[in-house]
C-alpha cells in the first residue's frame, strides 16, 4: 500500500514538472507579448480621441495582457504583479473619471464641460479633461475585467 | 458657498484615504473644519440682518432647470450655525471618544460627509439639490449608525434607519416632482409667488401628503418613529449629533421651509397638529419606562420633534416663533445630555440607569453641566428651556378649539420629558457609588469641555434670551412666517395662566422623578405593546415581500440559463412582433439584396457553418470555438461596414469571452445532448421566429430613410465643440459622458457582484 502511495506521489510530481515544461513556449512568448500588448493598449487609449480606439478597448486589451500572463504562469503570480489587487483599480478609475468631470465646476462651468489645454503636449497631443475621463474608463474596465476573470479562475 | 460644501466632502475623503497615517491624537485638529464653517456663517449674520436673504447662484444642469443655487436666510442660517457649531463640539468630543477605534479615519469621513450633506440640504434652494443632499444625509447616517459593523444590532439599526428615511425620501421626491410640474420651476423661492395657485390646485393634497411622508420619516414622527430609538446603536457622539441638531431636524427644516408655501390653513394644520400631538405624547410616555440612558434620550427626542411639528401645524405667529425657538433649545440641551451619556458610558461601561449612581464624586463638572442641561430640558426657570415651554403654553392656550385638550397634552408631555431628562441627566450622579468591576475612568478635558459649552449656552440664553432672539431667532422666524413680528423672548411673563401651568409641570416632573423606581417596574407590560407597533407591522410587511420574492424567483428564475434565455426571447419576439405587425405597413424591398459581394457571401457561409457546428457537436470545446468564430465573423462585418471602433471592442470582448468559457469549461455540467423531439421543435420555432422578426425589421428599416439630424449634429460638432475627430469616442467621453460614467458604475457593481458571489462560495466551501 505504502509503496503505491509513494508511487502516485512521485507520478504527481513528475506530472507537475511536466506541466511546467509544457508551457515554456507560451511563457517565453508571453514575456515579449505583455509589454507589447500593454503599450498597444495605452496607444489605443490615447489615439481614441481622433482615431478609432478609446479607453474601453484599451482597458480590454490591457486585461487580455494580464489574462495571458495568468495562463502562462499562474493566477497568484499575476495577482502579485499588482501592489494590492486589481480590484483597487476600479475605485481609482471611477475617481479619476469623476474628478475630470468635476474639474470644470471648480472653474465655474457646468459639470462635464470639457476643458482642453491650449498647447499640445509632446507625444500625446492635446490633453483635456476628456482624456482623463478616458483614462478613468480604461482603469475601470481593466479592474472590472481582471476582478471577474481572475476570481473565476481562482475558484475553478 | 458651493465650494465650501464641496471642500467638506473632499476633506472627508482625504481623511478616509489617509488610513492610519494620521495619529489619533491629531484628529482633534479636524474640529477646526466645522469651527471655521461656524465663523464663516457668523460672518454672514450681519448681511442677513440687513438684506433678509442672500442668494448665491451656481449653474448645475441649466437645461433641466436644476441648479446649485444656495439661499441663506434666517432659517438656513439658524440650521447652518447649529450644524457647524454643534458639529465642532462633536468633532472635538469624538476625537477622544473614539481614540482607541481602529477605524477612526472612516468615522471622521462619514461624519464629514454627513455634515456636508446637512449643510447642502439647508442651504439649497432647488428641489432637486435638496433631494440629493437629503438622500446623502440618509446614506451617510447609514454609515454612522452602522459604524460598529461587527455587531448585528448595529447593522440592523443602520439598515432600518436607511430604509425608513430612504423610503420617505422617495415619497418626497414624488411630491417635489408634482410641485415642480404645477409651478413650473424647481426653485423654492420662485415658487413662493405662486403659493395660492398651488394651494388651489387639484394635486395640492397629494403633494402635501408626499412631502409630509418624507419629513415624517426623517423626523421620526409617529408611526415612523421606530428607527430613531434603534439608531442609538451608533457611537454616542453620532447620536448626539444626529438626534439633536441634524438628521432628525432635516424633516423639521423641510416643514419650516415649505411653511409659507404650503400652509393652506386647513390640511396643513390638521395633519401636522394631530401627527405632532400624537408623537409628542407617545415619545414622552415611552421615555420614562426605559432603563438605557440613550433609549430614554431617544424617546424624548421623538417627543421633542413631535412638539416642533405640532407647533408648526398650529401655524399662528406665536406658534411659529415657539417652534423656531424650540429647535435651538432642544439642540442645545439634547446634545449636552447625549454627551453626558457618552461620558458615563466611557467611565463605567454601562448605560443602565438602575445600575449607575454616585458619579458626582468622580466628575463634578460633568454633573453640574448635565444638571443644567436636564433642567433646561424640564423647563426650570432661568434656563433656556423655561422660555420655550412658556411659549408653547401661550400658544396652546390661544387655540380656537381643542385648547384645553392640547394644553393638557403639552403639560403632560413636558412633565414626562422633564422627568425622563432628570433620569438620564441627574440620576446617575446621585446616591451612593456601587462597586463596579472596573475602576471608574475620569473623563478628560476633551470630553467634558463640549458639554460645558453647551450647558453654559443653556444658561446664557435662559438669562439673556435677547442674545439668541435679536441676533438669530427673529430672522429665522421672518424666513418662515414671511413678516416682521412684535414677539420677543422674555424671562418673566408676570403672574398669569402660563406661570401656573409651568409650576404644575415642574411639580409633576419632580413627582415623576422622585417616584421613578415604582413605575419603571412595569416596563415589561409596555414592551408587550410592541407587537402592535408600526415597527412590527412594517417588518412583517417586509418579510411578506421577501416571501413573495422567493416564490416569484422559484417560478421564473429556476437556475437554468436556457429557460431564462427562452423566456426573454419569447417575450421580446411577442412584444416587438406585436408592435411591428400592427403599426407599420408591411412592405419588402428585394432590390438591395441582390448586390451580394463575394467577401460578404464568404462571411455569411462562415457564420452559417459555425452555427451548424455549434448545433451538431458533442464537445463543449468545439461549441465554444465555433461561437468564437461567429464572434470574429461579426467583427469582420463591423469592419466592412465602417465601424472600426465597434469591431475593435467586439474583437477584444470575444477573446475574453472565449477565455472565460475555457476557464469554466470543465466546471460546467455534463454536455447535454437533447434527443427530445418536442424540445428541439420548440427551440427551433422560437429561434426561427426571433431571427425572422429581426430580419424583417432590418429589411423594413431600409425602406424608411433614417433621420440624419442627430448624426449630422455629431459629425459637425465633434471637432468644433469637443476637439476630437473620432465621433464615436467623442460621444462616449464628451457628449454623453454621463452615460459612460454611469455605465462604469454599473460595471463596478457587476464586478463586485461576481467577486462577492465567488468569495462567498469559496468561504462556504471552506466551512464545509
Amino acid at each position: 500500500m505504502q509503496s503505491m502511495k509513494k508511487q502516485t506521489k512521485k507520478e504527481k510530481k513528475e506530472n507537475q514538472t511536466f506541466k511546467e515544461f509544457d508551457l515554456i513556449i507560451l511563457k517565453t512568448a508571453t514575456n515579449y507579448l505583455i509589454p507589447l500588448l500593454l503599450m498597444a493598449s495605452i496607444f489605443v487609449m490615447l489615439r481614441g480621441h481622433n482615431l478609432s480606439g478609446g479607453g474601453f478597448v484599451g482597458g480590454l486589451i490591457a486585461s487580455i495582457a494580464f489574462v495571458l500572463h495568468s495562463f502562462a504562469h499562474s493566477t497568484k503570480k499575476t495577482l502579485s504583479l499588482f501592489k494590492t489587487s486589481p480590484k483597487f483599480l476600479i475605485p481609482i478609475g471611477l475617481s479619476i473619471s469623476f474628478l475630470s468631470a468635476f474639474l470644470p465646476v471648480l472653474k465655474g462651468k457646468p459639470f462635464f464641460t470639457s476643458l482642453w489645454s491650449s498647447k499640445p503636449v509632446a507625444v500625446i497631443g492635446s490633453v483635456g479633461t476628456a482624456s482623463f475621463f478616458d483614462l478613468g474608463v480604461y482603469l475601470v474596465v481593466l479592474g472590472v475585467t481582471l476582478t471577474i476573470l481572475l476570481s473565476i479562475k481562482e475558484n475553478v | 458657498m458651493v465650494s465650501i460644501v464641496v471642500v467638506v466632502f473632499v476633506i472627508s475623503f482625504l481623511i478616509l484615504m489617509s488610513g492610519k497615517t494620521i495619529l489619533p491624537k491629531f484628529y482633534k485638529l479636524f474640529s477646526l473644519i466645522p469651527f471655521t464653517l461656524f465663523f464663516y456663517f457668523l460672518y454672514y449674520l450681519s448681511q442677513v440682518h440687513s438684506e433678509g436673504e442672500i442668494i448665491l447662484k451656481h449653474q448645475w444642469i441649466p437645461l433641466l432647470g436644476i441648479d446649485l443655487n444656495f439661499r441663506l436666510d434666517g432659517l438656513s442660517l439658524l440650521f447652518s450655525l447649529l450644524i457647524s457649531g454643534i458639529g465642532t463640539l462633536i468633532y472635538f468630543y469624538a476625537s477622544d471618544y473614539l481614540k482607541h477605534s481602529v477605524y477612526i479615519n472612516r468615522f471622521f469621513c462619514y461624519l464629514g460627509m454627513f455634515m456636508g450633506s446637512m449643510l447642502g440640504l439647508v442651504l439649497s434652494d432647488n428641489l432637486i439639490s435638496i433631494f440629493v443632499f437629503w438622500e446623502l444625509t440618509s446614506l451617510s447616517s447609514f454609515f454612522l449608525i452602522g459604524f460598529n459593523n461587527e455587531e448585528e444590532d448595529s447593522r440592523i439599526s443602520a439598515k432600518r434607519a436607511f430604509l425608513v428615511t430612504g423610503l420617505g425620501g422617495f415619497f418626497m421626491l414624488a411630491g417635489f416632482m408634482l410641485l415642480a410640474n404645477i409651478s413650473g420651476t424647481f426653485s423654492i423661492h420662485e415658487m413662493m409667488n405662486s403659493s395660492e395657485f398651488i394651494q388651489q390646485h387639484a394635486y395640492f393634497l397629494p403633494i402635501l401628503i408626499l412631502i409630509f411622508l418624507g419629513a415624517f420619516t426623517k423626523s421620526a414622527q409617529f408611526p415612523f418613529h421606530f428607527w430613531l430609538p434603534s439608531a442609538m446603536a451608533a457611537p454616542t457622539p453620532v447620536s448626539a449629533y444626529l438626534h439633536s441638531a441634524t438628521m432628525v431636524k432635516a424633516g423639521i427644516y423641510i416643514l419650516a421651509r415649505f411653511w409659507p408655501l404650503l400652509n393652506d390653513g386647513l390640511y396643513w394644520n390638521q395633519i401636522l397638529m394631530w401627527v405632532g400631538g400624537i408623537t409628542m405624547i407617545y415619545g414622552a410616555f415611552h421615555s420614562i419606562f426605559r432603563v438605557d440612558i440613550k433609549a430614554i434620550l431617544a424617546y424624548t427626542t421623538i417627543s421633542a420633534l413631535g412638539i416642533i411639528v405640532f407647533l408648526l401645524g398650529i401655524g399662528t405667529e406665536l406658534a411659529v416663533y415657539a417652534a423656531v425657538t424650540f429647535v435651538l433649545i432642544h439642540a442645545l440641551y439634547k446634545a449636552a445630555l447625549f454627551l453626558t451619556a457618552g461620558i458615563i458610558q466611557h467611565a463605567v461601561h454601562l448605560r443602565d440607569i438602575s445600575k449607575i449612581a454616585g458619579l458626582w464624586k468622580y466628575m463634578p463638572v460633568v454633573a453640574i453641566a448635565s444638571l443644567i442641561a436636564a433642567l433646561s430640558g424640564a423647563g426650570i426657570p432661568l434656563t433656556f428651556g423655561f422660555i420655550g415651554k412658556d411659549l408653547i403654553y401661550e400658544t396652546t392656550l390661544q387655540l380656537p378649539k381643542w385648547a384645553l385638550l392640547f394644553t393638557g397634552l403639552a403639560v403632560a408631555t413636558n412633565a414626562l420629558v422633564g422627568a425622563a431628562g432628570f433620569l438620564a441627566g441627574i440620576k446617575p450622579f446621585l446616591g451612593k457609588l456601587p462597586t463596579y468591576e472596573k475602576p471608574v475612568e475620569v473623563p478628560n478635558l476633551v470630553l467634558w469641555l463640549p458639554l460645558l459649552i453647551l450647558s453654559s449656552l443653556c444658561i446664557l440664553f435662559g438669562v439673556f434670551p435677547g442674545i439668541a432672539d435679536r441676533n438669530l431667532l427673529s430672522f429665522a422666524f421672518d424666513a418662515v412666517y414671511q413678516g416682521e413680528t412684535e414677539i420677543y423672548l422674555k424671562v418673566w411673563h408676570g403672574f398669569n395662566q402660563v406661570l401656573v401651568l409651568s409650576l404644575i409641570t415642574i411639580g409633576l416632573t419632580l413627582v415623576l422623578f422622585v417616584f421613578n423606581r415604582y413605575y419603571r417596574k412595569i416596563l415589561n407590560q409596555v414592551e408587550e405593546l410592541e407587537n402592535f407597533s408600526p415597527q412590527h407591522i412594517l417588518e412583517s410587511a417586509a418579510y411578506a415581500v421577501q416571501r413573495f420574492g422567493f416564490i416569484y424567483t422559484r417560478l421564473l428564475h429556476n437556475g437554468y440559463l436556457r429557460n431564462y434565455v427562452l423566456v426573454i426571447i419569447v417575450f421580446i419576439t411577442a412584444l416587438v412582433g406585436y408592435r411591428f405587425f400592427t403599426s407599420i405597413p408591411f412592405a419588402l424591398e428585394m432590390k438591395s439584396i441582390n448586390h451580394f459581394k463575394f467577401h460578404e457571401l464568404t462571411l455569411f457561409l462562415l457564420i452559417l457553418t459555425a452555427i451548424i457546428f455549434v448545433l451538431r457537436t458533442n464537445s463543449k470545446l468545439i461549441a465554444v470555438a465555433s461561437l468564437g468564430v461567429i464572434g470574429f465573423a461579426m467583427c469582420l462585418i463591423f469592419v466592412l461596414y465602417g465601424a472600426p471602433d465597434l469591431a475593435m471592442t467586439q474583437f477584444s470582448i470575444d477573446i475574453l469571452t472565449v477565455v472565460l468559457f475555457v476557464l469554466v469549461l470543465y466546471k460546467l455540467p455534463h454536455f447535454l445532448t437533447i434527443k427530445n423531439k418536442k424540445v428541439i421543435g420548440r427551440d427551433a420555432l422560437v429561434s426561427v421566429c426571433f431571427g425572422g422578426l429581426i430580419m424583417l425589421i432590418a429589411m423594413e428599416s431600409l425602406l424608411f430613410p433614417a433621420d440624419k439630424t442627430l448624426s449630422r449634429f455629431y459629425a459637425e460638432n465633434t471637432y468644433v465643440l469637443a476637439k476630437g475627430k473620432n465621433v464615436v469616442n467623442v460621444i462616449l467621453v464628451d457628449f454623453r459622458g454621463f452615460d459612460t460614467m454611469i455605465e462604469s458604475i454599473v460595471l463596478t457593481i457587476a464586478a463586485l457582484g461576481v467577486f462577492g458571489l465567488l468569495k462567498y462560495n469559496a468561504i462556504n466551501e471552506e466551512a464545509d
